[in-house]
């Protein structure tokens, strides 16, 4: 293996070192990890965003729904699956225990993982982009990778404050939080725009392959004070 | 698959006899640029993004091993192992290797055309381990041993009908009289099978979009969810790339997605684009506890400094076969192996040789409209003339031709004799078939005028109308009517 190494360097280095190129540009290039052209269209205030990221995220089949506060969403959870026929049974993230759903008691919840017979789970994005209706989950022991794709239908909760115009910013705000740690990046970060989907039997649309058929997200913004 | 690439005459005529195919491949062939075509139309920046996703591939890969390294130094970091390979056969037996050691029966794959260059389903096999491919088109063809025929469509040359009886003689544990007469059903089948599949597998085994060498990190990108089954449920996650997949960091990755998902199928962003770095955390209650890079070079580092190394730009997006006339009409089993279309009929010859694939740079008219829809702007016409005049410099070109071609290049070299010779010839032509309206037979190109009729020349020369200021339609209105015949 190691020879490997040595010769695919090598044949690279014969080919690229004569170039007079600057040996640190690459160092320079990750250090500053500079934004490219970001597009207009996520440009604007928090309610043009917040628009956009809806009518993003309707055009590919999600739903979107809006509430104030955490408290308000067991109600709307246990609405959603009700208006969908699904069962009143939820896998939640870890990073929901602390959303009163004793106030539902028709909801039955447990956290942890996604088992294969979970028939709905819901997470927490760590972000929301406008461009595309894009959410942003970030793996960790809060929010487990799983939920977002086991259970047949998968409900994402998002603050409002925290939809963004573009990828850029999430990524910003992700080095943000983790300030001067070099290993800012968790196991996973999933962006999912949408429920799954295949073209692939005669290039029929069709929703729901193995990811989940149903995308629902609940926008929370802030209670007042 | 090994590579058979010098029966691609043969295979386009089986090809183009083939009505089921022709019907998929005229859906596809307007169905893809038409959906591109919208998705630039609401992009403003769409040409700008493009002309940066070319100019940051550029810089990698002037700066390719100083990125590799660094890329690999983070991996390291960050608990992950990287594999460097040589050639497929080295790449074979690394994923055998960590597959023995990780006691793997079964092993859950997401599409990936290096997992399709190196063979790697066929090695798994042959060592007693079950390769399942989870991608819904790679599993139908998985289970019909067909190889793709489209990068990110690899079943679009079958039927509901084709894909239905393949699951009743595959599934022979289900209820032979059960329905499975639309594509829904066909769907629910496939998943409960595989959920099974990734449920049970040890190890998961994916390619990647991309390598960020800022953090380590693996790139994919699927609408199924596929890939995410794939490397988040089994304890073992292995990633097959090759060299040039690296981009540094995740703002240029980030540049590159905008216009992978758009130039592809005319989606604004595919459904799920993941970031994988490293095992699973101490903490992390799921995901992978080992993670491993399997490089690949495979003749790819000869590339650099050649006039070929523009194709290591390419993405994989598909939009040059969706738009290539030659792709349009024969499909990609007849190129003969793994990568088809343009960037194929480039890359193909240089991984396995001029003179296995030199059929593959001719089978195109040179149109151009490959590289005016590659997202990172790849000359691909260039480097297929380039294939070609290699290919004549072996001289393994029959001498009739070979003379041909030098006449040929003498006249279009004077333009001004040509257009006199040309307006000559239209002239003639004009008047010999006036009556019938076309040719059936022309001295010299009976080999053309075998499969069609040339029409009789009515009019002026293109040449002639251009200066008269005749211009097409370029609005895109003529592909939405085609589109809906």
């Amino acid at each position: 293996m190691t020879d490997s190494r040595a010769q695919i360097l090598g044949t690279l280095a014969r080919a690229l070192s004569h170039k007079g190129r600057d040996p640190n540009a690459a160092k320079k290039r990750i250090e500053g990890h500079e934004i490219n052209l970001i597009p207009e269209r996520g440009a604007g205030d928090r309610q043009t965003q917040v628009a956009r990221f809806t009518q993003e995220a309707t055009t590919v089949d999600a739903t979107v729904a809006r509430i104030t506060g955490d408290a308000a969403l067991p109600g709307e959870i246990a609405r959603y699956l009700k208006s969908a026929n699904l069962p009143s049974i939820l896998r939640a993230a870890p990073s929901l225990k602390d959303v009163p759903w004793a106030q539902q008691p028709t909801l039955t919840v447990e956290t942890g993982i996604a088992a294969d017979n979970d028939s709905a789970s819901v997470s927490r994005a760590f972000g929301g982009v406008a461009e595309t209706g894009t959410l942003v989950f970030l793996s960790g022991p809060d929010n487990p990778t799983t939920l977002n794709f086991v259970p047949p239908v998968h409900i994402a909760v998002l603050a409002t404050a925290d939809i963004a115009g573009d990828y850029e910013s999430v990524w910003a705000k992700l080095r943000k939080d983790q300030a001067g740690n070099a290993d800012f990046m968790p196991r996973t970060v999933n962006w999912i725009t949408g429920p799954s989907r295949t073209g692939d039997i005669e290039q029929t649309l069709l929703l729901g392959v193995h990811g989940p058929h149903r995308l629902h997200i609940i926008l929370i913004d802030e209670t007042a004070g | 698959m090994d590579p058979d690439v010098r029966r691609f005459k043969d295979n386009s005529r089986d090809a183009m006899a083939n009505a089921t195919l022709q019907s998929a491949l005229h859906k596809l062939g307007h169905g893809f640029p038409l959906r591109r075509l919208e998705a630039a139309a609401r992009l403003p920046e769409f040409e700008a993004l493009r002309d940066q996703s070319r100019t940051i591939k550029d810089h990698v890969l002037e700066h390719l091993d100083i990125y590799l390294e660094i890329f690999e130094k983070r991996v390291i970091e960050g608990g992950g192992q990287v594999h460097w390979c040589a050639d497929a056969a080295a790449a074979r037996a690394k994923i055998t290797e960590i597959c023995q050691a990780a006691g793997a029966k079964t092993v859950t794959k997401s599409k990936s055309m290096i997992g399709e260059e190196i063979a790697i389903n066929d090695h798994l096999e042959a060592e007693g381990i079950t390769p399942v491919e989870t991608d819904l088109g790679e599993y139908i063809i998985q289970l019909r041993q067909e190889p793709p025929s489209h990068i990110i469509a690899p079943a679009v040359h079958l039927t509901m009908d084709q894909v239905a009886d393949t699951f009743y003689e595959q599934h022979d544990d289900l209820d032979p009289d059960r329905a499975l007469d639309e594509p829904r059903q066909l769907l629910e089948e496939a998943r409960d099978k595989l959920r099974q599949q990734f449920l049970g597998a040890d190890v998961g085994l994916t390619g990647a979009n991309m390598l960020v060498a800022e953090t380590g990190s693996n790139v994919l990108v699927t609408n199924e969810g596929n890939a995410d089954l794939t490397y988040s449920l089994p304890r073992v996650h292995i990633v097959m790339a090759s060299l040039e997949k690296i981009v540094p960091t995740l703002e240029d990755a980030t540049t590159i997605l905008r216009v992978l998902a758009r130039s592809a199928t005319g989606q604004e962003m595919s459904v799920y684009t993941t970031f994988c770095t490293g095992p699973r955390r101490t903490e992390d209650l799921d995901g992978p506890d080992e993670y491993h890079v399997v490089l690949l070079d495979n003749g790819r580092s000869k590339l650099l400094g050649t006039e070929f190394q523009d194709i290591l730009r390419c993405i994989r997006c598909g939009a040059c076969l969706n738009h290539c006339p030659v792709y349009q009409t024969v499909g990609g089993h007849a190129y003969g192996w793994v990568y088809s279309g343009p960037m194929g009929a480039v890359l193909v010859p240089a991984l396995i040789g001029l003179e296995e694939a030199a059929e593959l740079p001719n089978a195109s008219t040179l149109c151009g409209k490959c590289e005016s829809v590659c997202p990172m702007r790849i000359p691909l016409p260039r480097m297929l003339r380039a294939w070609r005049r290699k290919h004549l410099e072996t001289r393994r070109t029959g001498a009739v031709a070979r003379l041909a071609m030098r006449g040929w290049a003498a006249l279009v070299k004077r333009p001004r004799l040509y257009r006199r010779i040309i307006g000559l010839a239209v002239a003639v032509l004009g008047l010999a078939g006036r009556r019938r309206g076309r040719f059936r037979r022309l001295p010299l190109a009976g080999g053309w005028t075998d499969g069609r009729d040339l029409p009789t020349p009515t009019g002026d020369t293109f040449i002639d109308q251009w200066h008269r200021g005749a211009r097409g339609d370029a609005s895109g209105d003529w592909l939405r009517k085609r589109a809906n015949d």
